[in-house]
């Protein structure tokens, strides 16, 4: 199955690049999660018109991706899953809002476009906060930053065993499908007599294996907390991060820098 | 169904978030209760489970295309819903961190619309009334069937709600949920007869490993019979259809007052209050203070001083950053 092949390619490479050794990695995670909520939090509350002072947000991701070596083509791609609902929002705006904001070469720009496009730049920001966040930060340390918020342990600890069986399930489901399908040549997916047995045998091995995983598991003495491992950088440089984000957002949406800079520079 | 960001405005967002970490509380106080620390490794292989068997293709006959599982439902009919609910937390939250799935400001709604609704509509209130004189297949099916329908239907007219709550499209509500319900409605079906197979498929094979299945088996007399259960449930369907309605006939005025709200004196008050930030930065940093602006207030010199100001601005950050990256790798040999 391409897509579950492909679903684990990219639980490699989002591991791979949030295990690499440089600054933006060795943040402390709570800073990064917060940073991440707060810059969502902004970009969400500008007006629908406002497409101007929200595009000023473009700074936080363009330079997090500059500096943090990480993928603007990659970013794009993950915007994929999300397009479909909002373009099926966001295009009907042009269609029902009609009132003109603007004539630009003989063309009529409505108020609705200007939703429309201020619609698609929130999506882009949004997925690429997150993509930056997880793409510098793994799955251990992010349950660690929610530990730290008080998020209840048993929350956490069935979000980090989800992730950490999440890769084997997968390749399980993979190795099925991919003898089902082997067996049954021309089909493109498990045909209705077999729904059942298929994924119902690997929903009981699956039971199976939760017990198994849950006495090996006290048996190494887990007592329900999960400790992360590597190292990060002293505390006051985390909190210097989120300080100098928490301005710099908090100034692009109050000050209009697009707007001042423009007018400046067109003296 | 899984909401972006973009879809939904910080207020409610905060409101789904408090709503959903309600509902949350509250699961993880019965999950305590029932204190079975075997649980916590299900939730966690199990919730991995759901991941995987969704990327599954079932073909539906007589089309050509596939169908998918039903993870809320599924969750329920295994580790019972408050398991099953705090289980679907952690997909959601994977599903939007590592695939771009959802939101992390949305996802509070997409708990709401997906986890809520199928665990603890499709548990609660469709799955354990069908079970409680006994399972058998027809049971589970039509149990399983009813509940992926229903609780789909809800979320999709969740999703409509907040989305049209938060003032972020121009789609009359009667066209937004035209589209919505009915998709939906199909993807129920799907979903439902898949999840139904399957669990047939369990309860045949290990029948206690269902969810209330030791408790559906001693409590055979004296409960509501089937087609009792089924009137219920249909008595129940038309209250909430009917409560729905008449929220949503009310609704068009809430949204023309906050579409007013939106486009009138409020934001007119931000962008002059902008505006003299910025007359104010630019008289204390322009090279010649008394001059005129060459596009004043019109807004096509906003925007394309806006525009040139926007790609200048991208421009410097972006130099400025490859230079710092270039004396760091300069410094690093």
């Amino acid at each position: 199955m391409a897509g579950l092949g492909k679903a684990i390619h990219e639980i490699h490479s989002l591991e791979n690049l949030a295990e690499r050794d440089t600054f933006f990695c060795r943040l402390h995670p709570l800073a990064k999660v917060l940073v991440t909520i707060g810059y969502l939090v902004l970009v969400m509350s500008f007006g629908k018109y406002d497409l101007i002072g929200l595009s000023g947000m473009c700074l936080y991701p363009l330079i997090l991706m500059i500096l943090g070596d990480i993928s603007i083509r990659q970013a794009f791609r993950r915007l994929r899953p999300v397009l479909l609902m909002v373009c099926l929002v966001g295009a009907a705006n042009p269609l029902f809002d009609r009132t003109p904001w603007m004539t630009a070469g003989g063309v009529v720009i409505t108020t609705g476009m200007l939703s429309m496009a201020a619609l698609f730049l929130k999506t882009g920001f949004a997925v690429f906060a997150s993509y930056i966040l997880i793409a510098t930060t793994t799955m251990e340390q992010i349950c660690y930053a929610l530990r730290k918020i008080h998020v209840p342990q048993i929350l956490v600890t069935v979000l980090l065993l989800i992730y950490r069986y999440l890769v084997l399930m997968m390749k399980e489901a993979d190795r099925i499908t991919q003898a089902y399908l082997l067996r049954a040549p021309g089909e493109k997916g498990i045909r209705k007599s077999a729904w059942g047995s298929v994924a119902g045998q690997m929903l009981l091995r699956s039971m199976d294996r939760a017990q198994r995983v849950y006495e090996s598991m006290t048996l190494r003495g887990f007592r329900g907390e999960f400790f992360p491992g590597g190292k990060f950088v002293p505390v006051w440089q985390s909190v210097l991060y989120g300080i100098f984000w928490g301005g710099f957002l908090a100034v692009i949406r109050v000050v209009p820098v697009f707007r001042i800079a423009g007018r400046i520079f067109m003296l | 169904m899984h909401m972006a960001d973009a879809l939904v405005v910080p207020a409610v967002a905060a409101t789904m978030y408090v709503a959903s970490t309600a509902a949350a509380g509250w699961s993880i106080k019965k999950v305590r209760l029932e204190n079975e620390p075997k649980k916590i490794p299900a939730m966690g292989v199990m919730g991995a489970f759901v991941f995987a068997a969704q990327m599954i293709n079932f073909t539906i006959p007589g089309t050509g295309s596939s169908g998918h599982l039903c993870g809320g439902m599924l969750l329920t009919a295994m580790l019972g819903p408050f398991a099953g609910f705090l289980t679907m937390i952690g997909i959601l939250l994977i599903q939007c961190l590592i695939f771009a799935d959802g939101g992390l400001l949305a996802l509070g709604c997409n708990i709401w619309n997906m986890a809520f609704y199928g665990c603890f509509v499709g548990g609660l209130l469709i799955w354990k009334p069908f079970m409680k004189n006994g399972m058998t297949k027809k049971k589970i099916t039509a149990a399983s069937i009813a509940a992926c329908v229903i609780t789909l239907q809800m979320g999709a007219f969740s999703v409509t709600l907040e989305t049209l709550a938060s003032g972020i499209t121009e789609l009359p509500f009667s066209v937004f949920v035209g589209v919505m319900q009915p998709i939906h409605l199909a993807i129920g079906l799907v979903e439902g007869l898949i999840t139904a197979a399957v669990l047939c498929f369990v309860y045949e094979a290990r029948p206690e490993m269902l969810w209330n299945a030791g408790e559906a088996s001693g409590e055979r007399e004296g409960r509501f019979s089937f087609k009792k259960t089924l009137v219920i449930l249909t008595v129940a369907s038309a209250f909430i259809a009917g409560v729905l309605s008449l929220f949503a006939s009310a609704l068009p005025d809430g949204l023309e007052w906050s579409m007013e709200r939106v486009a009138g004196t409020s934001e007119l008050a931000a962008a002059g209050g902008a505006y003299e930030a910025a007359e104010n930065i630019q008289s204390a940093t322009a090279l010649l203070p008394d001059y005129a602006f060459a596009f004043s207030d019109s807004a096509a010199g906003t925007t394309v001083s806006g525009l040139f100001g926007g790609v200048l601005v991208i421009a410097l950050c972006a130099a400025l950053c490859y230079g710092l990256k270039f004396f760091r790798k300069e410094k690093a040999r």
